[in-house]
C-alpha cells in the first residue's frame, strides 16, 4: 500500500547519491578534461566542455619536464619505504600481539602519537641533519623519513591482524620444538598477510601523497613527483594543461590503490579508532 | 591469549622498529629542542649562540604567531561543523536499506577525495577557482553570480580554502560517521521505526549515542590535521594573498625555509608539537581502553 509512497523516495534518494558522487568526482574530471587542453583552450573564457583532445601535455611534462624521472623517484620511494616498514613492523606486530612485557602500552601509544605530530616539526632538524651526513637529495632520506608514519600504520593494522590469528597454532607449533622466529615466519605471517597487503597499500598511499618532507629534503635529482608539480606554479605563465596532465599521473595510481583498499582506508587514517 | 618469552626473542622481534623509529622520530626532534634554543639562521650561520628561552618568549609574544594560531582554529571552526552536518546526512543516506548498487558506488567515490595527492588539491583549486579561467566561477554565472576573485582577495582566499577543505574531508566524516551507524544494533533500530515515524527522533534517541565515539574520533583527528595542514595551502595560494592563509604550518614553513630562521621554527614547532601531544593523549585515552 505504501509503494508508491516508497518509491518517490527512492527516486529522491537516488538523486541525491548521484549529486554525492558528482560532488566528489567532478573535480577529477576536470583535472583529465583540463590535462588534455592546449594552453590556448585551457586560457578560453568562458572554460570550453567540448574541444579536441591533445597529449601533448603528457608527452612534454613527461619527457622535456623531468616528471618521469620525478615518478620514478616517488616510485621508488614509496615501494622502499613501504618495504622496510613492513619488514620492520610485522615482527613488532607479533610481539605486541603475542608477547607479556612492562611497558607495552606505553610502547604502543608510542606508535599511535606519531600519527598525530605534523612533519613541519621534523623536516628542519632533519634537514640540517641529512646535510651533515651527506644525505641531502638522496633517497635514502625520505625513505627514512616516511618510516616515521609508515611504520606506525603497519604496526597498528598488523597487530590487530595477529590477534586475530589464533594462538592455538602457535602453542601447537612450540609443542613440536619451533623457534619463536619460525612461528612468525612459517605460521603467523602467512595468515596475517591481508593484514600486510592493506598496510603496504596505506603505507604506499601515504609515501606517495607526502610534500613537505620532499619538498625540503629533496631539491633536485629525487625530487618526488608532488615536489615537482609544486615547481610549476612558479613564474607567470601558469601552464594549466601541464600542471593537469601532472596532476593526474600523480593521482591515478593513488586512487587505484585507494579504491582497492576502500574499505580499510578510513581505518588506516583514524589509526583503527574506526572500523 | 599472550605468551610468556625470554627478554631477549622479545627484543630480536621489537628492537629494529623501535630503534628505527627512535631514530626518525626522536632524534631529530631532541636536535629541534636543541636548536630553539639558540639563535640560528642559516644565511648568518657565523652569529650562532646560545640564547636560551629567547626565542620562546619571543614567539609566544609573536603577534604573527597567534595569528596564525587563530586562522588556523578559525579554519577548524568553519570547515568542521559543516564538515561534520554534511557528513551526517551523507551517511544517514547510505544507512538507509535499498538501492544497494548505487550505494557501493557512492562510497567508492566518496573514498576518492581523501586519498588525492593534497597538493593536487590545492593545484586543482588554483585551475577551477581562477577568476577569468575557473569552472567553478563559470557555474557560479550559470546561477546569476557574478565572477569571484577567489585567489587573488584574502577573505575570499580563505573562504576558498575553507571550501576545499571541506571537499576533501566531508566524505572521510560521512564514513567515519557510516561506521558508527551500523554499531546501533539492528533490532533496537528496528524497534525505534515501530515507536516512531519521526528520523530525527531515531537520530537523537537511538543513533546519536552510538554515533558519539566516531564524533570525538573526528573532532580530533581533524583538530590534529588542521594544525598539519600544509600542502593543500601551499600549492594553492602560498599562504598569501598577505598572509590571508598563512595557517600554523605554513608560517613555521616560512619562517624556517624562506627566512631561514630554524632557531625560530625550531621554537615554533615545538609549541606546536606540546599542543599536538596533548590531543594525541586524549585520543588514545578515549579509543584504545582496551588495549592492555
Amino acid at each position: 500500500m505504501a509503494a508508491p509512497i516508497q518509491r518517490r523516495n527512492l527516486w529522491g534518494e537516488a538523486l541525491l547519491l548521484l549529486l554525492i558522487c558528482l560532488f566528489c568526482v567532478f573535480p577529477f574530471y576536470w583535472m583529465v578534461t583540463t590535462s588534455l587542453k592546449t594552453q590556448v583552450v585551457a586560457l578560453e573564457s568562458p572554460p570550453v566542455w567540448w574541444f579536441t583532445p591533445t597529449l601533448a601535455n603528457y608527452r612534454e611534462v613527461l619527457f622535456i619536464d623531468k616528471v618521469g624521472p620525478a615518478l620514478i623517484n616517488s616510485i621508488i620511494v614509496a615501494v622502499c619505504t613501504t618495504a622496510l616498514a613492513v619488514g620492520l613492523g610485522t615482527p613488532a606486530a607479533y610481539a605486541l600481539a603475542r608477547f607479556e612485557f612492562r611497558g607495552k602500552t606505553d610502547l604502543w601509544f608510542w606508535f599511535i602519537t606519531n600519527r598525530f605530530v605534523s612533519p613541519v616539526v621534523l623536516a628542519f632538524p632533519v634537514f640540517l641533519i641529512s646535510r651533515e651526513l651527506g644525505l641531502r637529495d638522496t633517497h635514502l632520506a625520505l625513505i627514512l623519513m616516511y618510516l616515521t608514519f609508515t611504520l606506525p600504520i603497519v604496526i597498528w593494522i598488523c597487530t590487530d591482524q595477529f590477534r586475530s590469528v589464533p594462538p592455538e597454532l602457535d602453542e601447537a607449533a612450540l609443542l613440536e620444538g619451533a623457534s619463536q622466529w619460525r612461528i612468525f615466519r612459517s605460521i603467523c605471517l602467512p595468515l596475517a598477510m591481508p593484514g600486510v597487503a592493506v598496510s603496504s597499500i596505506l603505507s604506499f598511499i601515504f609515501s606517495w601523497n607526502e610534500l613537505l618532507f620532499a619538498y625540503i629534503l629533496t631539491p633536485k635529482a629525487a625530487k618526488t613527483a608532488p615536489a615537482m608539480a609544486v615547481t610549476f606554479m612558479e613564474g607567470y605563465d601558469v601552464p594549466y594543461g601541464k600542471i593537469m596532465a601532472t596532476s593526474t599521473l600523480i593521482v591515478v595510481p593513488v586512487l587505484i590503490f585507494a579504491l582497492l583498499a576502500s574499505r580499510h582506508l578510513v581505518r588506516g587514517l583514524t589509526m583503527g579508532a574506526v572500523k | 591469549m599472550s605468551f610468556r618469552v625470554p627478554r631477549r626473542t622479545i627484543a630480536a622481534f621489537l628492537g629494529p622498529a623501535v630503534a628505527a623509529l627512535a631514530i626518525v622520530g626522536i632524534v631529530p626532534l631532541l636536535y629541534a629542542v636543541w636548536k630553539s634554543l639558540h639563535y640560528f639562521n642559516l644565511t648568518k650561520i657565523a652569529q650562532q649562540r646560545f640564547v636560551g628561552l629567547d626565542n620562546y618568549w619571543a614567539v609566544l609574544t609573536d603577534p604573527v604567531f597567534w595569528q596564525a594560531m587563530g586562522r588556523t582554529a578559525l579554519l577548524f571552526a568553519i570547515a568542521v561543523p559543516v564538515q561534520i552536518a554534511l557528513g551526517l546526512m551523507i551517511a544517514l543516506v547510505l544507512h538507509r536499506p535499498g538501492l544497494s548498487l548505487w550505494k557501493t558506488l557512492t562510497r567508492l567515490s566518496l573514498v576518492l577525495p581523501m586519498a588525492t595527492t593534497y597538493a593536487v588539491v590545492g593545484l586543482l583549486a588554483q585551475v577551477m577557482l581562477n577568476q577569468k579561467y575557473g569552472v567553478i566561477n563559470q557555474m557560479l554565472g550559470w546561477i546569476g553570480i557574478d565572477a569571484i576573485n577567489f585567489i587573488g582577495d584574502p577573505t575570499n582566499a580563505f573562504i576558498a580554502v575553507v571550501l576545499w577543505d571541506i571537499w576533501q574531508w566531508t566524505p572521510f566524516v560521512a564514513l567515519v560517521l557510516l561506521a558508527g551507524l551500523s554499531t546501533v544494533p539492528p533490532e533496537i533500530e528496528e524497534a525505534a521505526k515501530l515507536e516512531t515515524k519521526s528520523n530525527r527522533t531515531i537520530l537523537r534517541h537511538v543513533q546519536l549515542p552510538f554515533l558519539i565515539p566516531s564524533l570525538v574520533a573526528v573532532l580530533i583527528l581533524r583538530t590534529a590535521d588542521t594544525l598539519k595542514l600544509f600542502d593543500m595551502p601551499f600549492t594553492m595560494t602560498r599562504g598569501g594573498p598577505g598572509s590571508a592563509t598563512e595557517f600554523i604550518a605554513v608560517l613555521i614553513e616560512r619562517v624556517g625555509n624562506r627566512q631561514f630562521d630554524i632557531g625560530m621554527a625550531a621554537a615554533q614547532s615545538i609549541i606546536m608539537l606540546a599542543i599536538t601531544i596533548v590531543l594525541a593523549r586524549l585520543y588514545i585515552r578515549l579509543f584504545y581502553r582496551e588495549v592492555r
